[in-house]
């Protein structure tokens, strides 16, 4: 009998030499936040990259120029979601600057304590999101649950456990609980235990150092020409930390170091993120030792801080005052300002224009991760479509704060 | 400290530098839009300005100005950009009209990409040679440009009409992707009239109303000449 064979008439056989368009996004189950990718594939390599973001563009800007500048705080808390306690404070270090006025020092170590609260958060939430979307889901659920740990000391000393909306234009809202300084001495060494756990299962599993390692490598000089800010910076091995740069809050008084990487890759990047939880907490520990019991937690200055209850109640100079200051609301001076801090993502900026009156005229919000999300397309191109996963989840994108 | 860059740029440039200003520690320079480009090129690559590091491009819109006595244009155009090594910083501005384009920083930083673009999302000043000039965080069909002082806050979109993208471009989806308000008539588009998609583009277009309006299509139809009871009468 004859073998049955058929052969294929060769043509058929060719591969098809078209590039395909895939569209990935805007709602994937492996991406956190909403955002499209048109990618242009050869195979599995991508050779094109077209990132959309925009889909969570609630106007921000617009709506900070319709109330008072007070009126701004709910806004901030919901940029970067994920750390809304430093937006607060950058947008508290803002307006302040812009009106010349500093805050009390036990005000200084507050923000310092519930902000690099709100950066273990960020660094957190993101390196576990990363480790699940790669299949890792037990570090993730441990990590979840230190942040849920300083979530609750947050919403112990705020009410609320992410739109905390406690900055306030010269000070805080409330003076630190009594409970603060032993809530944050008991989770320190929580969250050390519980990392030092992440470790010994991520970074001894193969799969997950194959995932990430010579991914998604962004070149030193790329990053600064395209404004990378942060950790995404550090890990390509510039040392720019905007609290050693240019310390504000009292920074420069803290002991810690600005982890750096070397090769800009997507390993680099959470081994970054790692590191500076563990240099926040640092700072955490040295700032509860340095916070005053007592003290004045708002700047004394009846144009920006509210009069007590007690007086705005008794007295008529105190009514007048609330009134003013909650209708007409503070009334920078003329003029605009750039005002900068570190934020979960990187640079987190606040241009501030005021036209002298109770109402923002501008509130630009630099986003860390819209602009580092620009590098999401030169870093993927020529990897993947698998590495789409792990690179996108070291960029961080928040969408409150990428599309405000 | 950065004083020393505005002092650098003025030397330089002379009266090119229209104004500087010094604020809170915040220094800025202000040039005409024709100088743009260049007073970048030159921040960027004089070694003692040394401005490697970009950081924002955004706009301010005063339309108030041009009614002045002496009309400027509307819009402020900001960049800024730092130095790593210097660890200085600057605040460049120019001003851009209505209907002005400016030229693109895309050249001498790569981050100017998406910002630009959203300046121009935003505001609609367009850049002149920018490589990728299409909106960003709003999307194509968006009518106006929010951040201008006269976009009424409250102001409502129409729906948007369905998108008549290129078929090569979607060639593995549906006709239905990118259409976030997706309301087809599927009657209408069975029978060959691929229309309707939204209340408001309908009434634009002179089109027949979508779904949102599919009453009217219950009620009964008005009674025509060929009615049925003709052939009744036969029987």
């Amino acid at each position: 009998m004859e073998p049955i064979q058929e052969y294929e008439d060769e043509n058929s056989l060719e591969l098809p030499s078209e590039p395909m368009h895939l569209h990935m996004g805007p709602s994937h189950p492996a991406m956190h936040g909403t955002i499209r990718m048109v990618l242009e594939l050869d195979g599995e390599i991508i050779r094109k990259v077209d990132v959309q973001p925009g889909y969570l563009h609630r106007g921000f800007e617009k709506s900070c120029e319709r109330g008072t500048w007070s009126q701004v705080y709910p806004y901030t808390d919901r940029l970067n979601y994920c750390s809304p306690m430093l937006n607060n404070v950058g947008f508290s270090l803002a307006v302040e600057k812009l009106i010349g006025i500093e805050v009390p020092e036990r005000c200084q170590i507050y923000r310092v304590i519930l902000g690099e609260l709100a950066r273990v958060t960020d660094h957190l939430t993101c390196a576990g999101a990363m480790a699940m979307e790669l299949g890792a889901f037990t570090p993730f659920l441990w990590i979840i649950k230190v942040r849920d740990w300083i979530w609750d000391i947050l919403e112990i000393e705020t009410g609320a456990r992410m739109t905390h909306s406690f900055g306030r234009i010269g000070g805080m809202a409330k003076p630190p609980t009594e409970k603060l300084k032993e809530l944050v001495r008991n989770v320190l060494p929580e969250i050390d235990k519980v990392l030092g756990e992440v470790n010994v299962t991520l970074l001894r599993n193969r799969i997950f150092m194959d995932r990430l390692q010579g991914v998604g490598v962004l070149s030193k000089e790329d990053a600064l020409s395209l404004g990378v800010t942060g950790p995404m910076l550090r890990a390509t091995g510039v040392d720019y930390d905007v609290r050693k740069a240019t310390p504000y809050s009292g920074y420069e008084t803290y002991d810690f170091e600005v982890p750096i990487g070397h090769v800009g890759d997507t390993y680099d990047r959470f081994m970054v993120r790692l590191e500076e939880v563990n240099q926040s907490c640092r700072i955490l520990g040295q700032a509860i030792e340095r916070l005053p019991d007592s003290g004045p937690i708002n700047v004394d200055d009846p144009r920006v801080i509210l009069p007590p209850k007690d007086e705005v109640y008794t007295t008529i100079e105190g009514t007048i005052a609330h009134f003013k200051l909650v209708m007409e609301g503070v009334k920078p001076p003329k003029g605009a300002i750039y005002s900068y801090t570190e934020g979960g993502n990187g640079e987190l900026g606040f241009y501030i224009v005021s036209d002298g009156s109770g109402t923002p005229y501008r509130v630009r919000c630099r986003p860390p991760c819209f602009i580092n999300l620009q590098s999401a397309g030169p870093m993927l191109v020529g990897d993947q479509v698998a590495d789409i996963v792990p690179v996108f989840g070291s960029v961080n994108m928040i969408g409150g704060e990428c599309d405000r | 400290m950065s004083k020393k860059v505005l002092d650098r740029l003025v030397g330089h440039f002379h009266e090119r530098i229209l104004e500087t200003e010094s604020f809170r520690g915040d220094d800025e320079a202000r040039v005409a839009p024709a100088d743009w480009v260049a007073v970048a090129r030159f921040l960027r690559d004089d070694a003692e300005c040394a401005m490697n590091q970009f950081i924002d491009i955004t706009a301010v819109d005063y339309p108030e100005r041009e009614q002045d006595a002496k009309p400027q244009p509307r819009f402020d155009v900001l960049l800024i950009v730092r130095s790593l090594v210097k660890k200085h910083r600057i605040r460049l501005k120019t001003r851009v009209g209505e209907g002005e384009e400016l030229d693109t920083l895309f050249g001498v930083w790569s981050g100017a990409n998406w910002t630009e673009r959203e300046v121009y999302d935003m505001f609609g000043v367009r850049f002149r040679g920018h490589p990728d000039l299409r909106r960003i965080l709003l999307y194509e069909e968006f009518v106006g440009h929010p951040l201008r002082k006269d976009y009424p806050i409250n102001k409502t979109q129409p729906l948007v009409a369905y998108r008549d993208v290129p078929a090569a471009k979607l060639a593995p989806f549906g006709d239905d992707e990118g259409n976030p308000f997706g309301r087809i008539d599927w009657l209408a588009r069975m029978s060959g009239r691929n229309l309707q998609v939204s209340p408001a583009i309908a009434v634009q277009q002179g089109q027949r109303p979508a779904l949102s309006s599919a009453s009217e299509d219950l009620a009964p139809p008005p009674p025509t000449a060929a009615a049925p009871t003709a052939p009744a009468a036969k029987d």
